[in-house]
Order: C-alpha cells, then sequence, then structure tokens
C-alpha cells in the first residue's frame, strides 16, 4: 500500500493506493496539533512508502514521510489521475489558489498561485458566506437563485467584507451579493489560468470545486473548455502524493 | 572561525559617539549574528578563504566603521549611495569612501512608516527607517548621501531624507538618446564639482586615473568569481557569491579586490579538483531581477535550503556593478569624464524605457553561468522590474528556459509560499 497525505492551511486530507487503485481516503481539520491529526489517520495503514505535500510536509518529512513533494506536483499528478487527457489544473483550497499548466506527458509546464493575501481563496468564499448569513455549502446554492449579481469590486478580504456590509445596508438582496461575490473569484481564476496559458480541458480541484456556481461560472467564462471535478476535489493533492509513493 | 564563536561584534562606545539608538542597535547586531551563523557558517564546503569575508561581516558596525571615520578625520569624502549609477571613481580619487547604505531589513520599516506610505518599495522604506530610527553607523557616518531619480518612491524620498541628513540627486535619463547621455554627462560633471566642495581639493586626472583602475580591479575580481561559479559542481554557494557582492558596496576596494582574488585562486583549486559547495547534480538557479541589500538573503537561502545553487545575480548587487569597465588609457579629464559616463550609460536598470538590452543581458549570462532555470525576484511595488518581467518571461519562454517569477518584501510572513514556488520550480527543473 502507498499512501499519500496532503497537509493543508485548513484539513488534512490523505490517499491510500493499492495495486494502483484508490481503496481509502480521508479529510479531517488541520485542528491545533496537525503533527498529531496527520499521524492518527495515517496510523490506521500498513504503508510500503508515505509521500507528504502541502504546508505541513516538511514537518511529516520529519517525523513519518518518507519524501516530500509540492502540491503543484500532486496535483498535476492527481488530476491526470482522474483524467489522462488534462491539460492544466487549477486548485482552489482554503489557503492558496492555484494554476497548473502540464505537459503532454503530464509534467509540470508552469504554474501561478495567488499573492501572499486570501483572495481568490476558500477563505475568501468562507469570509463572505459568513458575513451574508449563509452557510458555506449553502453559499454556492444560494448565488445561482441570483440573476443579477451586485458587482464587488474588492479583491482585498478585508476590504470586500467592507463592501458586503455596506451592499447589504443599501438593501441589496443578498443572492445578488454571493452572485457578485463568486463572480469576483470566478475572475481572478480566469486571470490566473490566462497567465499560466490553458487548453481545452481543465481539471478543477480543491474544496472550493463542490462549489456549483464557482464550477458553473467557470465553464460559462471559457468557452470551449472543458472543465472536470473529480468526485473528491480535495483529495487530488493526496492521491498525487501517493501516486509518487508508488512510482 | 568556528560557528558558535561567530558575533557581530559591538562598540557601543563608537555608536554612542555617532548618535545612535545603541540599546536597541545592540539588539539587531545580535540578531544578525544569529541570522549570519544560521545561514552561512552552518555551510558545508565552504572555501577556507571565505574567513575573511566572515570577518567584514563581524566588523561590519564597528571596524569597517572607524576606517571610515579615520578617513573622514583626514578631511577626505565618505559619500552614502544606494544605487550603481553613482560614479564611485570620483569619490575615491578624491581620497575618500563610497558606501552602499543600510536598506536591507524588515527591522527599519517601521520608522519608516511612522511617515512614508506604508505601499512603496521596502528598500526605500528600510533605508530612510535605518536614518529615521538612527539604527545604521553608516548613515550616521557619511558626510552626505548622494540619491538618484532611478524610481518615484526614491527621488520623492530623498526631500524628506534631506531633513535628516544632507542629500543631493543626480538625475539619471530615463532614455539612451544622444541628449540623454548630454544629460548624464553634466550630472557627473556636477557631482565631481560637488566632492571636490566637500574636501576642499581639486581632483587631478592622475587620480582619476587611479581610482579607474582600483574600482576596474574590484569590478574584474567580482567578474572573475562569476566565471568560476559556471563550473560544476559550483565552488562557491550562491549565499556566499551574494554576501560577496554586498560586501563590494561596504569594504576598501583595493583590499577587497586583493581577497576576492586570493579566493577565486582556491575556486580554481576546487574547480580542478572537482570540488563543489553543492553536490554536481543541485539544480542550478539563475536569480535575476532587483537587487538585495544585505541581509535580505531570504530567496538565496529558501533555494538552497531545496538543495539548489544559485549561480548567478543579474542585479545591481550583482553582475550589473560589475559587468562594464572604464578604458583605462584617458590621459586628460574631459577625455576620462567622457569614458566613465559612457561605462555609465550601459548599464542596464528598468528605469530605462526601452530597455531591451537587459533581456539580451539576461541570456547572456543564462548560458554562461551553465544555469538551468531563472528565477526573477521584484521587490514590491518596484514598478519598473515588475513590469519589465513581462518581457523577461516572454524571453524564457521562446528559449524554453524554465522560469519562475516571485514578488516579495522583507518580511518573513510569505516564506511558506515562496518555499511551496521555490520546490515546484525546482521540481520542474529536476523533470
Amino acid at each position: 500500500m502507498f499512501v499519500g497525505i496532503d497537509l493543508g492551511s485548513r484539513t488534512i486530507k490523505v490517499a491510500a493506493l493499492e495495486n494502483g487503485r484508490l481503496v481509502d481516503r480521508q479529510l479531517s481539520e488541520s485542528g491545533f496539533d496537525p503533527h498529531d491529526q496527520a499521524l492518527k489517520m495515517i496510523g490506521r495503514y500498513t504503508p510500503a512508502r508515505v509521500v507528504a505535500t502541502g504546508y505541513g510536509r516538511h514537518l511529516a518529512l520529519k517525523h513519518f514521510a518518507d519524501e516530500v513533494i509540492t502540491e503543484i506536483k500532486a496535483h498535476a499528478l492527481g488530476a491526470r489521475f482522474h483524467f489522462p487527457e488534462c491539460t492544466t489544473v487549477v486548485d482552489i483550497g482554503g489557503q492558496d489558489s492555484k494554476a497548473i499548466s502540464l505537459g503532454a506527458n503530464g509534467s509540470v509546464i508552469n504554474f501561478q498561485m495567488n499573492d501572499k493575501c486570501a483572495a481568490g481563496t476558500g477563505k475568501f468564499l468562507e469570509i463572505m458566506a459568513a458575513s451574508l448569513g449563509f452557510r458555506l455549502d449553502e453559499f454556492g446554492p444560494a448565488a445561482l437563485q441570483s440573476e443579477h449579481e451586485v458587482a464587488i469590486n474588492s479583491m482585498c478580504t478585508v476590504f470586500a467584507e467592507s463592501e458586503v456590509i455596506s451592499l447589504k445596508n443599501h438593501g441589496a438582496p443578498p443572492q445578488d451579493i454571493a452572485r457578485g461575490v463568486h463572480l469576483s473569484v470566478v475572475n481572478r481564476i480566469v486571470a490566473m489560468l490566462s497567465r499560466v496559458g490553458y487548453g481545452e480541458a481543465i481539471v478543477f480541484s480543491g474544496g472550493v470545486a463542490r462549489n456549483p456556481c464557482i464550477v458553473g461560472m467557470l465553464r460559462e467564462r471559457l468557452d470551449n473548455v472543458r472543465v472536470d471535478s473529480p468526485p473528491a476535489p480535495d483529495i487530488v493533492g493526496a492521491l498525487g502524493a501517493a501516486l509518487h509513493a508508488a512510482r | 572561525m568556528s560557528s558558535a564563536a561567530f558575533e557581530v561584534r559591538p562598540y557601543p562606545e563608537m555608536w554612542a559617539e555617532l548618535d545612535m539608538d545603541v540599546g536597541r542597535f545592540d539588539k539587531a547586531r545580535q540578531m544578525l549574528g544569529e541570522v549570519y551563523r544560521k545561514m552561512f557558517l552552518s555551510q558545508k564546503n565552504r572555501p577556507a578563504n571565505m574567513a575573511y569575508f566572515d570577518n567584514m561581516v563581524a566588523e561590519i558596525f564597528g571596524g569597517r566603521i572607524k576606517e571610515m571615520l579615520a578617513v573622514k578625520k583626514k578631511g577626505k569624502p565618505v559619500v552614502g549611495t544606494f544605487c550603481v549609477y553613482i560614479p564611485e571613481e570620483i569619490v575615491v580619487a578624491a581620497g575618500g569612501v563610497c558606501v552602499g547604505l543600510c536598506g536591507g531589513s524588515q527591522g527599519s520599516v517601521p520608522d519608516a512608516e511612522k511617515v512614508l506610505p506604508r505601499n512603496i518599495c521596502p528598500m526605500v522604506k528600510s533605508a530612510y527607517g535605518f536614518k529615521a530610527g538612527r539604527i545604521c553607523p553608516y548613515f550616521q557616518s557619511v558626510d552626505f548621501v548622494y540619491g538618484e531619480t532611478t524610481c518615484d518612491a526614491k527621488k520623492k524620498t530623498w526631500e524628506l531624507l534631506d531633513r535628516l541628513v544632507p542629500t543631493y540627486v543626480m538625475e539619471i535619463p530615463q532614455m539612451k538618446k544622444k541628449r540623454d547621455r548630454t544629460l548624464w554627462l553634466e550630472e557627473v560633471q556636477e557631482f565631481k564639482a560637488k566632492v571636490e566642495e566637500v574636501c576642499k581639493t581639486t581632483i587631478s586626472s592622475e587620480d582619476l586615473a587611479g581610482a579607474i583602475r582600483v574600482i576596474n580591479d574590484k569590478r574584474r575580481a567580482l567578474q572573475r568569481l562569476t566565471r568560476l561559479r559556471a563550473a560544476s559542481p559550483a565552488p562557491i554557494s550562491g549565499k556566499d557569491a551574494l554576501l560577496i557582492e554586498q560586501i563590494a558596496f561596504y569594504d576598501e576596494p583595493v583590499r577587497f579586490a586583493e581577497k576576492v582574488n586570493t579566493l577565486c585562486d582556491e575556486l580554481e583549486q576546487r574547480v580542478a579538483a572537482g570540488i563543489g559547495a553543492t553536490p554536481a547534480d543541485a539544480p542550478r538557479v539563475m536569480v535575476s531581477g532587483t537587487p538585495m541589500a544585505l541581509p535580505n538573503w531570504k530567496v538565496h537561502n529558501l533555494v538552497e535550503s531545496a538543495r539548489a545553487v544559485v549561480v548567478n545575480e543579474e542585479s545591481c548587487i550583482g553582475t550589473r556593478y560589475f559587468k562594464d569597465l572604464i578604458a583605462e588609457d584617458k590621459k586628460t579629464m574631459d577625455d576620462q569624464l567622457a569614458v566613465l559616463t559612457d561605462r555609465y550609460m550601459q548599464i542596464d536598470c528598468s528605469c530605462f524605457t526601452p530597455n531591451d538590452e537587459r533581456i539580451d543581458q539576461i541570456l547572456k549570462e543564462y548560458r554562461e553561468s551553465k544555469a538551468q532555470g531563472i528565477l526573477h525576484y521584484s521587490l514590491q511595488f518596484c514598478h519598473t522590474y515588475n513590469i519589465e518581467e513581462i518581457k523577461v518571461r516572454e524571453a524564457c519562454e521562446k528559449e524554453g528556459i524554465p522560469y519562475l517569477s516571485i514578488e516579495s518584501d522583507y518580511s518573513p510572513e510569505d516564506v511558506g509560499q515562496l518555499q511551496t514556488r521555490i520546490e515546484a520550480f525546482l521540481e520542474q527543473i529536476r523533470g
């Protein structure tokens, strides 16, 4: 068995491979002691090799992992496992967003990541949802109910929150503001994709890929491009690490 | 020098005489020593002749300041600068010292932000803060500062800095037309007049000829060091080489050239014996972009902690400082100032438009240094480098050169994100 673990900023993900098949996966909050949490999660296996990725990868290497790879490489490998023909990966996680352009053999050609702020990440959506009074899982469906978004101009999470509060107080319907928030994230993703260069088949991974409004808007914005998401988009990085372990 | 024994040596009496904030500065001194131990002295397979440069760091706030003050006592000028455009040959011809001032640390940024806007270049903020907080002995020792107009943040900050220390400004042309060279020649002549005024002597053409040789020798020594880094395995780490390029801005030039050459003799032997500072299969990275003022070792430290090696710095603290020399055969002052002006007009700073010769230079250095990828580094809010980066990226894409661009400042908060990007870039190079 080969295990990949993705120690992300918000959650820890584990993927276990046996004979080239994904046989188990786990996801849990990083919590206050991610190292302890990670040990609990991999404790249930007796793997031949463990490869770590994500923010906590070096901590994992120090304590239990055999090797580390970056999230970039892990997502490239994981995306190709599900969609062998994909040309580009977009991953939107809790703290990072990234666009990765792949070569014909699946190797990383080029990548872009967000600046050192939360704009265009899952954290941004989470904070905006809270200030509009939505649970995170309601946020995308709520935005889908709106047909006319209210434009959100601010890219900074802190300023965007003030903007949302002031729109709310001007009587704009929360669904319309929600749609505006989603659109601002999608604009950011598209800009990142344009800078990195994208082909005809994009894989969308990370927790934000479970948001139906973001996925829908992304498909609308990118003409003639397939946008696919694997069934468990959060696990793609961990899966990539497990695939690397099995190499 | 054993790692445990290393410290940046304290000179509290001298600092008090220089009207410094001694208590606060002493803490900064201890921190620098600690960082230096961790980042530099922990490196394996360092050349023995790095000992001199270790000592230059140990004496950065003491021994070297004493030497400068001795020069000043003799009535010679001590000029502080922030830019490779300031013609140091003229200061040296007057028997003076030209020194690059502090501007590479987060520690002084809060002092600057009491006055300056937050969203400007960290180097400008750091520099202003060092003077405002009285925490740079170099700033406290100079007769005057020579600033320049390479960017908006600098040129407007000089007006405010002038309230704290006499600050003169050279107007750097922004294009390379004939009239721009005329302007620059006039600026060079005025600079000479200013230096002569301060030291109350006239610079003779013999003085200037001597100074041109001295600074050429310093630049030649640095060129030699750069050539040696092209060997595989690289005989010296990028961190150590960057440190030497940083020390070039405050050390005494004749001694410095001699010590760099001594080091290069050792590096030649290492190359012949196949001894490297890192294993032969370490990915070779060239860094290009905005200058890294001491103690800004952030990027080099991240790259080399990920078991790669930096083999070239295409930057003002790097090859831009020493790639061009001044013709030594001119006898009259007019002819000397003309060739000096020509040399400085070759500088390919991003403040020029167009500046395509920089792109050619980057590709040339990439080939010569036998690098395997280019990492472009731009300080936040450095618009000229940040925008020119687009052309660098396009050139790398066209040539198929692995490329990564990062934008950062002096704060440590983005180290995790930068580490991920740099490691992913190295994964790309390793294939």
